[in-house]
């Protein structure tokens, strides 16, 4: 029922708008970072989640802690509240919620290709994978040699199974081939994401366009600048780039060429969205690029809560979320390993 | 007003006086003294460190350990409540010891428990894999021997071919493979045998099936027994699986393929007799293990029961250790770093008793230097305290779920002790049900102390600390059960005889022309003849339908003549002015004379209809009232509540608001005053103290909040009144429900 939707939304997918949005409000504050910022040592971060909604997810840990037990816990509560969702949801919306978890699904199908191309135990893989984005015959990606055996052995049960047509070559895995599959799956990925919300019309399509569309558009410039100076060529690169987004098609032509980062920046700039990013980084810089980034996209995700009855706001909680437990990695890593005058370099407030 | 004014002091309905005290704690008595007031109970501090966060606070060390500590605990609990034992109090518990004490008790006895832990899940995962051996052995065992039976008689011609015949494995179908158990190592033919979860046994298979191309043959079997998962510690199915296949790289595929799912796999020798051996091997080393497993459970259980005789007072304990520090935390350090400065507040009754506590803790700490504890002012409100006791404690609680009322307010608690129950009754008016009711209360009150102590059910416990409020709902059933004359929707004539007799002997008739009356009244309440007659319900409906009417219209009154109290003795003659009297006018213009009309109708016997009366007074009020006249005089009146009525409500609208600006300008004149440099001074002195108040006014603010209050008084007088008939409709539902109950249940199990 298009331009209707508001109509009928609360029918199926108000319960769960509502736990989201009722998620959202505990994500930490400026005021919560501020906090962290200032711990002394793990257990003073422990101690100060545990007055928020992560409380009960740490309470039982022993006290010489770790990083990654504390982005464990906090991915754990992550994880729980999106099977939550999952569980009470109905059509169109659970698929909706699959499509988030399948950016994780190609990053741990990378993850593990990589780790057994380099000789790594396959179980000590299976724990840094995203929760997330595990199926249940993941671990047998170590069996495959190549991408077609990948293919036909692992992926053709798991929902990545239509993206991976492109890929399909007989060619041996390396570090290289596995990148450009990577890029391939993603692009295919967003791509079919991007139809899919389409379909659903309404506000979501209007607002899961805007994030899809930036989406695109920073893995574009991602790859722009990672596969400068390396052996892939101009129409290679062309290939990889997602076929929609505001760089679609001309910024696209014109990024295939660039040559350094500046070229690169010369490009972004004749698109005002991405004039503020690049204004505030100096030319030849490109280590901020990534912080700019994710600063501009918990603007436009926290900017989709902002409007009410579409689906969007599932996927903008569910990646600010994951920008939250980000944050917390790079904080405690900061104190682990005193570095406190870096904490700033990598946080992205929310709120 | 004389009368008013020497009205006893109703202690009961206003909170308690509260003051606002410092305290000044040497730092070596602080601890003591804390934990008495918390034993106390009568003080409550304020936050002095509102802006700190709480690992900036002095006493973070202490929280963090005695958090540690409560973790420790949770540990054991988890592991009692695992081992399937139940924590119970020892009558004979240790002495109380130190918390550094316990502390390190806790550490030994984690460290003891993690252990044991460890060394049983080492031995757990052997018996695992043995007792995983074992079932393949068997299970593998049978595929094999059932396999060689049938291929005897094939066996030596086919071996032939296969030496003959180097690609035999590639082109004979997968049956005749199967068959060849015994050469199978030289034809290339071999197995892999092992175990995996019944859950992921279809894509297991699958896989193989996808990564060998189809040239495998999969046999499988479900396992006997079930074995436990070390991870989640529950009984899994398992199942029994061996895979024919042919070539070294199938293998090594196969292999990684099953390291994957988490397939454990075992080798089976293909020779019986060494088959056999082995199987005795592994059972002898089961049995073994079984008994050394055993050892380790009692002796985990034993350690486990010792510390679950502890563990209701340690979390105890650490729980209480864990407040104390927690209002440390609240405390200021005083300029000289010697003392802690506190800031809260008390009831004043209550002064002596805190006084008494912190000499008792200056004493036992063995302190120098006295606690000083001093009564300051403060400018905040001050919060609200009601002292309950066991019996009261249940209706306050009601009345806090509704809202608190401000610092010595009227505490409607008081009135509720009666209306709450009684209400009640009328709804559930029934002796019968009242005395189950009675005797339910009473069992609860009588076990008052044993079921105090001990931990209840979310549903008991709300029965146990409503269990006064029973008791008097049901003695207020019973009383109403008297007057509508049901036990159990029986009637019964315990007042006398019925007040109607039959016209005949016969009593043919009675159904239908009805009885008469022969005597006088029934003495108290409905006359057990209404029973079953045909005007039953409509004269109870009728009955209980005013009486609901009158009962709200009472307890309305009573609410507003409790804003009058609460008005005057915060000396506001304002509200008085403009807002009592319009709302008592309001109210009993319209529903108070309903309630008059309802009594002149029972007591003169009219049958005016009074819906009519009430309907037509607001939409004809000048037209002749006609059969449904009640008394002389009685149009001009309604003329004349009406007018109140309509006059109330601007009258309770516009004044305040207006009359409060005037006040407003008045004080200042116009002008507003800035903070008086003395006073700056003084909020210096304190710079976390409660001394910082400003008040403002804002018109348009106080006009929408004067509107929104006339509104819902007027709405609320509507639908409250409205709402008092849902007594009415209760009491029906309740007394038509019991008497299905008691023809279509009782009588039935009786056999009558």
């Amino acid at each position: 029922m298009y331009g209707f939707e508001a109509l009928t939304f609360n029918i199926h997918s108000g319960y769960l708008e509502a736990i989201v949005r009722g998620h959202r409000s505990g994500l930490l504050t400026a005021a919560d970072y501020n906090n962290l910022c200032q711990c002394e040592t793990l257990d003073d971060i422990k101690m100060h989640l545990s007055a928020t909604e992560y409380g009960p997810y740490l309470q039982n840990e022993p006290s010489p802690l770790h990083t990654t037990t504390i982005v464990e816990k906090c991915t754990l509560k992550l994880v729980d509240e999106y099977k939550h969702m999952l569980s009470q949801a109905t059509e169109p919306l659970s698929t909706f919620l699959q499509y988030i978890t399948y950016g994780h699904m190609i990053d741990n199908v990378v993850l593990i290709v990589t780790g057994t191309l380099h000789e790594r135990d396959v179980h000590e893989l299976l724990e840094k994978c995203h929760p997330l984005g595990m199926f249940d015959s993941i671990a047998t990606l170590a069996v495959a040699q190549n991408m077609r055996e990948l293919y036909r052995l692992v992926l053709v049960d798991t929902p990545l199974a239509p993206y991976f047509s492109e890929c399909i070559t007989s060619e041996d895995l390396d570090d290289m081939n596995i990148e450009i599959m990577r890029n391939t799956l993603y692009k295919a990925y967003l791509e079919d994401f991007y139809d899919f919300c389409q379909k659903l019309g309404g506000a979501t399509a209007e607002i899961m366009s805007d994030l899809l569309a930036f989406e695109a558009d920073r893995r574009a410039v991602n790859i722009t600048i990672n596969s400068i100076g390396t052996e892939l060529t101009r129409d290679d690169r062309r290939k990889l780039y997602s076929n929609f987004g505001l760089l679609y098609p001309y910024g696209h032509e014109e990024l295939a060429v660039c040559e350094d980062i500046d070229q690169v920046r010369g490009v972004m700039e004749k698109y005002p969205p991405y004039q503020t990013i690049f204004a505030k980084l100096s030319y030849g810089e490109s280590q901020m690029l990534d912080k700019a980034f994710y600063e501009e996209e918990v603007k436009r995700l926290c900017l989709a809560f902002e409007q009410q009855f579409h689906y969007g706001v599932f996927f903008a909680y569910m990646r600010l979320r994951e920008q939250e437990i980000r944050n917390l990695m790079w904080i405690s890593e900061c104190v682990a390993q005193n570095q406190k005058s870096r904490v700033h370099d990598s946080v992205v407030f929310i709120f | 007003m004389e009368y008013l004014d020497n009205l006893p002091p109703m202690d009961l309905m206003r909170s308690e006086k509260m003051t606002f005290v410092q305290l000044i704690i040497p730092v070596e008595s602080a601890h003591r003294a804390i934990s008495y007031l918390g034993q106390l109970g009568l003080l409550q501090f304020r936050d002095l460190n509102d802006e700190k966060s709480p690992f900036q606070r002095t006493f973070v060390n202490q929280v963090k350990r005695c958090a540690e500590m409560s973790r420790k605990l949770r540990f054991f609990k988890d592991q009692i409540h695992k081992a399937g034992l139940l924590p119970s109090p020892h009558p004979a518990s240790q002495p109380d010891i130190e918390l550094e004490e316990l502390e390190m008790q806790l550490a030994e006895h984690e460290h003891e428990l993690i252990e044991m832990n460890s060394n049983t899940e080492k031995l757990q995962q052997t018996y695992n894999e043995l007792l995983e051996f074992k079932m393949v052995l068997q299970k593998a065992s049978d595929f094999l021997v059932s396999s060689r039976s049938n291929s005897t008689v094939q066996e030596r011609e086919m071996v032939e071919n296969v030496y003959s015949n180097d690609h035999y494995a590639d082109t004979a179908s997968l049956l005749e493979q199967e068959m060849q158990p015994g050469p199978s190592v030289q034809s290339g033919v071999r197995f892999v045998s092992g175990i995996i979860c019944k859950s992921k046994v279809l894509t297991f298979e699958r896989m193989l099936f996808r990564a060998t191309r189809g040239n495998m043959f999969f046999n499988q079997a479900a396992a006997d027994d079930q074995i436990l998962d070390p991870s989640s510690n529950e009984m899994v199915e398992k199942t029994v699986f061996v895979v024919f296949f042919s070539g070294e790289q199938a293998r090594t595929k196969i292999l990684k393929i099953c390291e994957a799912f988490g397939a454990n796999c075992y080798p089976v020798p293909e020779d019986v007799t060494k088959r056999m051996q082995i199987t005795r091997e592994v059972s002898s080393r089961l049995s073994e293990l079984e008994t050394t497993l055993d050892a380790g459970t009692r002796h985990r259980d034993k350690a486990l029961t010792s510390i679950g005789f502890q563990l209701a007072k340690w979390m105890n304990m650490v729980g209480r250790e864990k407040a104390v520090y927690d209002t440390l935390n609240m405390l200021n350090f005083d300029v000289t770093k010697k003392c802690l400065v506190g800031e809260g507040w008390c009831p004043i009754f209550a002064k002596a008793k805190i006084q008494e506590a912190l000499q008792r803790a200056t004493f036992d700490s063995n302190s120098q230097v006295g606690i000083i504890f001093h009564v300051m002012d403060a400018v905040e409100p001050p919060p609200t305290y009601f002292r309950t006791n066991r019996f009261t404690s249940a209706f306050q609680e009601i009345v806090d779920a509704y809202g608190v009322a401000n610092y010595q307010e009227a505490n409607p608690a008081v009135y509720t002790v009666v209306t709450f129950p009684f209400l009640f009754a009328v709804m559930f008016g029934d002796w019968g049900h009242g005395i189950c009711l009675l005797l339910g209360a009473l069992v609860l009150i009588a076990r008052e102390r044993k079921l105090g102590s001990q931990k209840l059910g979310s549903f008991m416990e709300m029965l146990f600390g409503g269990r006064y409020v029973l008791l008097l709902m049901s003695i207020f059933s019973i009383y109403c059960g008297l007057i509508y004359n049901e036990f159990f929707s029986v009637p019964f004539h315990i007042f006398g005889e019925s007040a109607y007799k039959c016209r005949d002997s016969s009593c043919s008739d009675a159904r239908s022309i009805g009885l008469i009356k022969s005597r006088d009244p029934y003495p108290f309440g409905v006359d057990p003849s209404w029973r079953g007659s045909r005007t039953e319900l409509p004269f109870l409906n009728s009955l209980k339908m005013k009486l609901s009417i009158l009962l709200g219209v009472v307890q309305m009154n009573l609410g507003i003549i409790l804003s009058y109290f609460n008005a005057r003795f915060f000396g506001n003659s304002l509200d008085i002015k403009y807002q009592f009297v319009p709302q008592m006018i309001f109210l009993n213009c319209l529903f108070g004379y309903l309630s008059l009309l309802i009594v002149i109708k029972w007591c003169s016997g009219s049958q005016a209809d009074l819906y009519h009366v009430m309907i037509y007074m607001f939409l004809s009020p000048f037209e002749d009232l006609g059969e449904n006249k009640l008394f002389w005089g009685q149009g001009v009146l309604q003329v004349i509540l009406l007018l109140c009525a309509v006059v109330a409500v601007p009258w309770m609208l516009f004044p305040k608001p207006f009359i409060l600006k005037r006040l407003h300008t008045e004080r200042f004149q116009g002008r507003t005053y800035g903070l008086l440099g003395t006073s700056d001074m003084n909020i210096d002195d304190e710079p976390d103290s409660a001394r910082q108040h400003q008040e403002d006014f804002n018109f348009s603010e106080e006009f929408v909040h004067q509107m929104i209050h006339s509104i819902e008084f007027v709405l609320g007088a509507v639908s409250n009144t409205a709402s008092y008939l849902r007594l009415w409709a209760l009491s029906l539902a309740h007394s038509e429900l019991s008497t299905v109950f008691y023809e279509k249940v009782l009588l039935l199990a009786w056999g009558i």
